[in-house]
């Protein structure tokens, strides 16, 4: 068993493993119907195939405790690399890997550190991926900061799934922190509620009113919005402003502190700019080893079946004193990720985009007037406005099989659907 | 591993399969379909195969700024409609509320943006703005100072500022030739 994977040995020490065995040798009374005493820990140890998105403040966590509870096919994305600021409490990185991917400096130190794990680094952004790729994962684990990507990774996995093929289900794991507080869920996609349905529960991006950073600024943050929102693009024009450019922060830092001074505003600072343009929120160390390891916890009993899992919102605050709550976020009808209906829609080579318009509107148990059509890259026929409706009034006529592959998708709104419907374009 | 699939076969829907169309475009979609506009606006896509970025027409038919037309560009983005659209006024006019680059202060574009709010909402926002401009709201500092203070000169001011003139030291665009 003396096989070497990169230098460690990947012998199983005796008792390795032993508290975690005594979970998953017996079953106990939370455990799902479908855990098979014996059987679970071969799964997670060989076959189980893990994919952790981010590798900062929570990604490093979930990185250490996944290795530790015995995952041993792990792969990791993050598009990051490692700023000097990150190192008090991303554990995983240390002064010499300033500049380095996070995704791969992370993974080797895992790899160091945990005989016998397999750590796969993928330096880039979550979309350069595509279905095959997350295909292979049995579960997707997330730490990030951002909404757009979340939002990404969650309609990416409610549209794999596939009825024919169970597989193609992968469970969604999202943490998210802020400061003292922290958030905790599980997405089984298109079976629970997703990212999207709750997108209406998120807090709001401090923004002050445009007027007030122009006229009356009263805070530090107001000077730094009135560089960023105003005096960047009146000097710089139609050039970006890129928040991870030292030089734009600099420029903005000086430009907020001489309009700070000049209102008598104290507090402009390089670090403050940095945060506000960034919307940076300091991160605890503390609130991320708690969300981490609830994320873990709830990754290890999906992968083994050995206790009941989360259902499906866990939020933690921890400003004052610590309080948790966990309940069921409800599915939302009219979620445009997971919600609405999808159709097959048989039809013949030969039916004109207007001929199908008729169909849907004929047909009684959807009850559609006015629907406007589109595929993923063109619109086919809108009701509106009218100049829209002139622009694609000429594919009225044309045959939707000229428009849409089959087994290709349309996608219907109308103002009688509570969002959207998809056609699923099958010809016979 | 847990058999989640097992819960899905007792779930009806069992046979869905979701769209690939991205949730922002089909939003935007719906938005755009179903904007119910009065005759004082109009939309215009440079083009029309892009839905994301087009202009809106404002002509008030009341109000201190009737007989101009006014334009406005605006640009949504991925995250729609988490973040709010960005709308710019592609001329230079003279407006306590919006600013000589164009800025518009309008409360739903930015700190009371909400994802239930949608296009409709932001472009009656926009024409309510030429109804009744907010000399509380400023943008434009000296636009607003006359409105609260020497409203007469400050309807003068709108006249010459709509036919290309100038105001104090600057010159703003003709908004009444269409």
């Amino acid at each position: 068993m003396a096989t070497l994977v990169n230098g460690s040995a990947t012998a199983d020490w005796p008792g390795r493993y032993f508290h975690i065995d005594q979970i998953l040798d017996k079953p106990g009374p939370r455990t799902d119907p479908g855990f098979a005493a014996g059987a679970e820990a071969p799964f997670l140890r060989d076959q189980a195939k893990i994919l952790v998105i981010g590798a900062g403040g929570l990604g490093c966590e979930i990185l250490a405790n996944l290795a530790l509870t015995g995952f041993k096919h792990i792969h990791v994305i993050d598009m990051d690399t490692i700023d000097i600021s990150n190192l008090n409490r991303q554990f995983l990185f240390r002064s010499k890997d300033v500049g380095k991917s996070k995704a791969i400096v992370a993974a080797d130190f895992i790899m160091q550190r945990v005989p016998g794990v397999e750590v796969t680094p993928y330096f880039g952004k979550i979309q350069d991926k595509g279905d095959d790729y997350y295909m292979q994962f049995n579960l997707v684990i997330c730490g990030l900061d951002s909404v757009e990507a979340r939002r990404w990774i969650n309609a990416t996995l409610v549209n794999l799934v596939d009825p024919e093929n169970p597989e193609s289900l992968k469970p969604l794991i999202d943490g998210g922190t802020e400061g003292f507080k922290g958030q905790a869920r599980v997405i089984l996609p298109t079976i629970t509620s997703c990212y999207e349905c709750s997108l209406d529960m998120l807090n709001k991006q401090t923004a002050f009113p445009i007027c007030t950073i122009a006229n009356t600024p009263r805070l530090p943050e107001h000077c730094i919005e009135w560089a960023s929102v105003l005096e960047w693009p009146r000097v710089h024009g139609d050039k970006k402003m890129d928040t991870d450019d030292p030089e734009h922060i600099s420029w903005l830092y000086k430009t907020a502190a001489s309009r700070a001074k000049e209102f008598n505003i104290e507090g402009v600072t390089w670090s403050l700019t940095q945060g506000v343009v960034k919307n940076i929120i300091p991160a605890i160390a503390s609130t991320n080893a708690i969300i981490a390891a609830a994320c873990c916890n709830e990754a290890f009993k999906i992968a083994t079946s050995s206790a009941a899992y989360l259902n499906n919102y866990f939020m933690l605050i921890g400003t004052d004193g610590i309080y948790s709550y966990t309940f069921e976020h409800e599915k939302r009808a009219d979620c445009p990720v997971c919600g609405g209906e999808s159709l097959d829609f048989p039809i013949s080579m030969e039916v004109t985009v207007e001929e199908l318009i008729d169909m849907l509107i004929e047909k009684q148990d959807i009850q559609i007037k006015k629907p406007s059509l589109s595929t993923p890259t063109r619109q086919i026929y809108l009701q509106a406005p009218p100049q829209l409706e002139q622009a694609t009034r000429p594919n009225l006529e044309k045959k939707v099989s000229e428009l849409v592959p089959g087994g290709g998708e349309v996608t219907v709104t109308a103002s009688t659907l509570p969002f959207s419907l998809s056609l699923n374009i099958i010809y016979n | 591993m847990i058999k989640i699939w097992s819960m899905k076969k007792d779930e009806n829907a069992a046979a869905r399969k979701k769209p690939k169309t991205s949730a922002a475009q089909i939003r935007v979609q719906k938005d755009l379909t179903e904007l119910d506009l009065p005759s004082t606006m109009k939309t215009h896509f440079a083009d029309p195969a892009d839905l994301l970025n087009f202009t809106l027409t404002i002509t008030p038919d009341e109000g201190m700024y009737k007989g101009g037309t006014f334009k406005f560009s605006f640009a949504i983005n991925t995250n729609y409609p988490h973040e709010p659209p960005k709308v710019k006024c592609t001329q230079k006019i003279y407006h306590p509320n919006v600013d000589l680059e164009g800025n518009v202060c309008l409360n739903i574009l930015r700190e009371d943006w909400k994802p239930v709010l949608n296009l409709n909402s932001v472009m009656v926002g926009l024409q309510y703005l030429f109804l009744e401009p907010n000399a509380d709201d400023p943008l434009n500092k000296d636009a607003a100072q006359e409105m609260s203070k020497n409203r007469d000169q400050f309807l003068s001011n709108v006249k010459i500022s709509m036919r290309g003139g100038r105001v104090a030291s600057n010159v703003y665009d003709n908004v009444l030739a269409s």
